[in-house]
């Protein structure tokens, strides 16, 4: 489509939409996302660092960031395992599978964690054998990350598949035609068209999982210092009044993550690039 | 059986790869789904029934169905706002506009119910005004459905933009030409080209707005009866160690998943087809 000026549009309606979207986008979104940053600066700079940093603060991060990149990543081979056979493979209860693959997401996040918390606490059908071979999953930091791989999985499946459905096999076949033997295809011919996408996926897994909070409330047990994400930390300071120290590790968070995911927008457009130059 | 592709992998590679894959999502995905029933019905009928028509119960469903009924028209309208905007035209900005919109998925609910406190809580920018006027906001239903419209933001719109750009503005500019004014060119051309997307939108974002948690948990207060929503009276009911009724309420929102899921795969086909078609007739023109 040809980039056109509103004006040369001959289709109306510009101002009458571009108020709505502004004004409610405003109104719904920037207005309130402000009042954060304005709320912890007025810690001042000491105190903001005093409570961003404590040790209880600094455990919930490893935790939180830890298993979501964890999970993320968990969720980029599962992901892309799960997209791969269900494009490529035909059998029984495929579109089945494929149902159910998004199911973590339309399920909310409290059914999700009293669910795993059932499956895998010590009288859980999963949780009491994992526990007998010397696992705890429930109430302990395995059950984050049981949780957040959950949450995180259709994310991975649903950016790979289209690109796995529009890709153009007479590559693979021209492969190997030429003796590239299956494996090499795979690797040369399939794995770089797929990466950027994964990656999309993986990105989407891990801001998820980094601000969830209704699945992991349940199923981690939420012991300070141990089992503490920091979205809980977080209402545990809302509850407690401490609003200042809240939007501090709001602040943080938001800021983290928001790097943390144009880094990866960078690495994508970068593999992109890669791709199309190969 | 057509004699094997180069393009085809090993027998036992497809076998494993397949046999892992449905473990994994029988075990990880299925499984905890089924457990929501098995574990609601732990304690026979009457149990699971009664959990359901207890008094709170029904207030959580009624202000669950309150909430929706306010949160997903009001970003349905801006979807279709928004949508027109970003698809029809092209502005300096628009990218940026694009992104804002999905902003709210990448904040935390937890974050997205702080803000809501934040300005409309007794120590809030708006609380001292909205106390002299004697309106409360946070930990009562104006608060619960405001975290819900901030966190379905994007919903809607997500689902209609790509569709409208891929759509092109053929149709419509024939319309216009023809001399349709723009109310109805958008509700004889846009809106019927669009209604499956649209469905797919409205059917996501109301999944989310019933069963969001985080956030509204921030602002609810959790007053049993007034401000509990099914989720959050699902959390008290686990809380209180009430495990067969926790479970029978949250078994009416695994219903809601499953009807959303349908409803999901029947938008996305038909969506797919409308694209069919319109790529087709384009290739006819030509």
């Amino acid at each position: 489509m040809a980039m056109r000026r509103p004006s040369e549009s001959v289709l109306p309606g510009f101002g009458l939409s571009m108020g709505i979207t502004v004004a409610y986008l405003g109104l719904v979104v920037l207005i309130p996302l402000s009042t954060i940053f304005l709320r912890s600066s007025s810690l001042g700079w000491s105190g903001f660092w005093q409570v961003v940093t404590s040790p209880r603060a600094l455990a919930s991060y490893r935790l939180s960031f830890g298993a979501s990149l964890l999970a993320a990543a968990a969720n980029l081979v599962f992901g892309v395992l799960v997209a791969w056979v269900l494009v490529r493979y035909r059998f029984p209860l495929r579109s089945l599978a494929d149902a159910v693959v998004d199911l973590p997401f339309a399920l909310p996040t409290a059914v999700s964690g009293i669910a795993l918390t059932a499956v895998y606490s010590r009288t859980g059908v999963l949780g009491g054998p994992l526990e007998r071979l010397g696992l705890q999953v429930a109430f302990a930091p395995p059950g984050v990350l049981v949780a957040l791989v959950f949450i995180g999985l259709p994310f991975v499946v649903r950016s790979v598949q289209p690109v796995l459905q529009e890709l153009d096999r007479e590559m693979e076949e021209a492969a190997a035609v030429l003796g590239a033997t299956r494996w090499q295809t795979v690797r040369r011919v399939v794995v770089p068209e797929v990466v950027p996408a994964a990656l999309t996926g993986f990105a989407l897994a891990f801001a998820r999982a980094l601000g969830e909070y209704g699945s992991v409330v349940f199923i981690s047990g939420n012991m300070p210092l141990r089992t503490e994400i920091t979205p809980l930390l977080i209402m545990t300071k809302l509850e407690q009044f401490d609003y200042a120290g809240a939007t501090a590790l709001a602040a943080v968070m938001l800021v983290v993550s928001f790097v943390l995911l144009l880094a990866l927008n960078r690495l994508q457009a970068w593999t992109r690039a890669r791709a199309g130059m190969a | 059986m057509s004699a094997p592709r180069v393009t085809e992998d090993a027998r036992w590679v497809r076998w494993t790869l397949t046999g892992t894959t449905l473990a994994f999502l029988a075990l990880f995905v299925l499984l905890p789904t089924a457990a929501v029933f098995h574990e609601a019905l732990s304690q026979g009928w009457r149990v699971f029934a009664l959990a359901l028509v207890d008094p709170d119960a029904l207030s959580a469903v009624k202000l669950t169905l309150l909430t929706a009924a306010i949160a997903v028209p009001l970003n349905t309208a801006f979807g279709l706002a928004a949508a027109w905007c970003v698809t029809r035209f092209r502005f300096p900005g628009r990218n940026v506009l694009v992104t804002l919109i999905d902003l709210p998925f990448g904040v935390s609910p937890v974050i997205s119910g702080m803000m809501i406190v934040l300005l409309f809580g007794t120590k809030g920018l708006l609380g001292p005004w909205l106390a002299a006027h004697g309106l409360r906001v946070v930990f009562a239903v104006p608060g619960i459905v405001i975290a819900t419209v901030f966190v379905t933001f994007p919903f809607v719109a997500r689902e209609i933009i790509p569709f409208l750009e891929a759509q092109g503005t053929e149709e419509e500019e024939a319309a216009h030409v023809l001399g349709a004014s723009g109310w109805q060119l958008f509700l004889r051309v846009t809106l019927p080209n669009a209604k499956w997307p649209i469905l797919y939108g409205v059917i996501l974002c109301n999944a989310r707005a019933m069963g969001e948690f985080g956030a509204v948990s921030v602002v609810s207060g959790h007053v049993r009866g007034v401000t509990n929503t099914i989720p959050l009276h699902v959390e008290i009911l686990h809380g209180e160690y009430q495990f067969a009724a926790a479970f029978a309420v949250a078994s009416l929102l695994v219903l809601l998943a499953g009807v959303t899921l349908v409803v999901k795969r029947a938008a996305e086909w038909k969506t797919h087809a409308a694209l069919s078609a319109t790529r087709a007739a384009m290739r006819e023109q030509r």
